[in-house]
């Protein structure tokens, strides 16, 4: 493997590991305000498909962002009428999402399969930044969307961290009995946040369908979604780890792609498998080296906040 | 959020001490008609009638009597997958990998059939059931496992399986069980007839329904009156209470992994060996998915299991047979995800009681 083949993967890796990047963050924050939400593969493909067809009748990125960011956040609020007010079980009600939104992607898109994207987001190179050796073709000549996860991996970071947002937010997800005792609105915070993660999740869909393969495929987000919520554990519920645990699964998945291209003989099927059993793989490692230490996880995830039983 | 403060009409939830038995049937009936409504509103954005395309949906699945037996078709395999989801939901045990289940039982059997060609039919059928449910079975277990040794998520675990599956039936059906003779397309060659379930009449209605229906019965009976269904029942309703009274946790999440995953593999069975003859990479039509629905839906009783996956087989074929009028499958499962969505949501309706309190 050649120098430059490397150089090559690693960017590779995280253009590929950026849709479930962004994913991966809007759960972590939808999580640490204590609601789960499976339905990311869902709101993904939502966000995917309003992201193409705006893209493609405006002619306008921006706009087409900002539909895939609505549409992701729209499934996440019925996510949330469902399971804030209403109480409902957060495993049905995501997975509930998720069949909803493939079904209905599927629907709103199948005009368009087929059809190369108008527009999509082409690779920048940062003057200057991506003349450095090695860390200039890896991390500075991507396209818009690559730089704005940069800055949002940190901006998140901080907010959960160090603002007193992110201490109500992590309040909410850890004891929202107490939050709510200390004035703290946690009904308003638990949809505030699980509308962001939906919209992130939205993001990351129309990453897929107008920057990694610039068209509409049916179920083309293929589990990333799930990954995503493998990687959110992953990341010990903190957006600065979700970074390496993204850029781990897009330089597997970017692997199995580049090995094909130079004649590997493995077979494709088996490749195409390697980014699940990574994950199952993962999951499992996590999930082990854990379990004595209690860590990171809210601890009133997935419970739904009933003032009457606090 | 808090626009409404007092001196205005506050809607409050009450708990309700006993659930009466007509909300169990109401609820879901109104759920089913909200989706209906919500769902409708998505056709109507796109120029479509939402009131024709469900009525077309409707006389495909139910209006002849070849629609109803293809619909019948359907429903056999869902209420496979629908029993096996329903045994793991029972303990909260979040098998989502029928999908993958259903994919291996399909796999293993078709390699028996493809191995044992000429044996007598019984034998051959009995072998390919055991074959399916042992793959299935084994493919549950793995989550399964993962979750009673470490604790590890199961729902993810056992969904990654479904894609892994899915690439394990590819190779198969595109390398080295590829048919010769098959023009090129990917499946098998297809099966001897001692290989196939008996079917009924001119439909294409298989024995499979008969040992859907029997398997119903004796899960009733498992889950109802006996003390190992009442040790998964006792488990899904409180951890603890099972851990003090003694009953091994760990020992029943294998026990249910193993059945649910055995029952959808037995379902990936009855469809190769009944309907398709072959394997071939469209046996996923998303069998899996739906079976979380029926089971949610049926509240988790076998024998009401068995009427809605007659109704959702009717709309998984009402959505293939609409695509004749440009409209896409995918709607049957948009109205599927909004049918749990609002089931979900009307069951508000069952566990409280609403007042408005001036």
């Amino acid at each position: 493997m050649t120098f430059n083949m490397l150089i090559a993967i690693l960017a590779a890796a995280i253009s590929t590991g950026t849709p479930i990047l962004f994913v991966a963050l809007g759960e972590i924050i939808a999580e640490k305000s204590g609601v789960q939400n499976l339905g990311l593969e869902g709101m993904m493909l939502v966000g995917a498909v309003t992201g193409f067809i705006v893209g493609a009748s405006s002619l306008n990125l921006f706009m087409a962002i900002l539909a895939a960011a609505l549409g992701g956040g729209v499934l996440a609020l019925l996510h949330s009428y469902v399971t804030i007010t209403l109480k409902a079980n957060q495993v049905v009600s995501g997975l509930a999402l998720t069949i909803f939104g493939t079904g209905l992607s599927g629907y709103l898109g199948k005009p368009y399969v087929g059809m190369p994207a108008p527009v999509k987001f082409d690779s920048v190179a940062i003057p200057f930044l991506s003349e450095i050796p090695v860390v200039g073709p890896v991390f500075f000549n991507h396209n818009v969307l690559v730089y704005f996860s940069y800055a949002l991996v940190f901006l998140l970071w901080f907010f959960v961290y160090r603002t007193n947002f992110g201490l109500n937010l992590r309040a909410t997800g850890e004891n929202p009995g107490a939050a709510d005792s200390l004035g703290v609105n946690v009904f308003a915070l638990r949809y505030v946040y699980t509308i962001f993660g939906g919209m992130l999740a939205g993001v990351g869909g129309a990453y897929l369908s107008l920057a990694s393969a610039p068209s509409w495929v049916e179920n083309m987000s293929g589990g990333r979604g799930w990954i995503a919520i493998a990687l959110v554990i992953f990341a010990i519920w903190n957006p600065a780890r979700a970074i390496f645990g993204a850029y781990l699964f897009g330089g597997v998945e970017a692997l199995g792609y580049r090995l094909q291209a130079i004649g590997v003989t493995a077979s494709p099927f088996i490749l195409n498998m390697m980014p699940y059993l990574l994950t199952i793989g993962v999951l499992i490692l996590v999930t082990i080296s854990s379990r004595t230490k209690h860590i990171g996880e809210p601890e009133s995830l997935g419970i739904p906040y009933d003032r009457e039983e606090r | 959020m808090d626009v409404k403060k007092e001196r205005k009409t506050k809607i409050v939830f009450e708990k309700r001490l006993q659930v009466p038995t007509w909300i169990n049937l109401v609820v879901p009936i109104v759920s089913v008609f909200f989706a209906l409504v919500f769902s409708g509103i998505f056709l109507k954005l796109t120029g479509q009638s939402p009131l024709t395309v469900y009525l077309a949906m409707y006389r495909s699945a139910f209006g002849s009597a070849y629609g109803f037996s293809e619909t019948l078709v359907k429903a056999i395999p869902l209420m496979l997958t629908s029993f096996g989801v329903a045994i793991a939901f029972k303990m909260v045990i979040w098998n989502i990998g029928a999908e993958g289940q259903l994919l291996l039982g399909a796999l293993a059997s078709t390699g028996i059939a493809l191995a044992f060609p000429d044996l007598p039919r019984i034998l051959l059928i009995m072998m390919m059931i055991a074959a399916a449910m042992i793959a299935g079975g084994l493919w549950a277990l793995i989550p399964g496992f993962a979750k009673a040794q470490w604790n590890v998520n199961e729902v993810i675990t056992s969904l990654m399986l479904n894609y892994v599956a899915i690439n394990v039936v590819d190779y198969f059906v595109y390398g080295p069980w590829k048919d010769t003779a098959g023009f090129g397309f990917p499946q098998t060659a297809t099966f001897s007839q001692n290989a196939w379930l008996p079917t009924w009449g001119t439909t294409r209605i298989h024995f499979g329904l008969i040992i859907a229906l029997v398997i119903s019965i004796l899960l009733y009976i498992v889950l109802n009156r006996t003390r190992w269904g009442y040790e998964v029942k006792v488990i899904g309703e409180s951890r603890n209470v099972a851990r003090y009274s003694g009953m091994s946790i760990k020992k029943n999440i294998l026990l249910v992994m193993l059945l649910s995953g055995a029952l959808a593999g037995m379902g990936g069975m009855l469809e190769v060996s009944g309907v398709v003859h072959k394997l071939d990479p469209h046996l996923s039509i998303g069998l899996g998915y739906s079976a979380i629905i029926v089971a949610w839906l049926s509240r988790l009783n076998p024998f009401v299991i068995v009427i809605v996956s007659m109704l959702f087989g009717g709309l998984i074929n009402g959505g293939f047979s609409i695509q004749m009028f440009g409209i896409p499958a995918a709607t049957a499962t948009m109205l599927q995800g909004a049918i749990l969505f609002f089931v979900l949501g009307g069951d508000i309706f069952a566990r409280y009681r609403i007042k408005m309190i001036k």
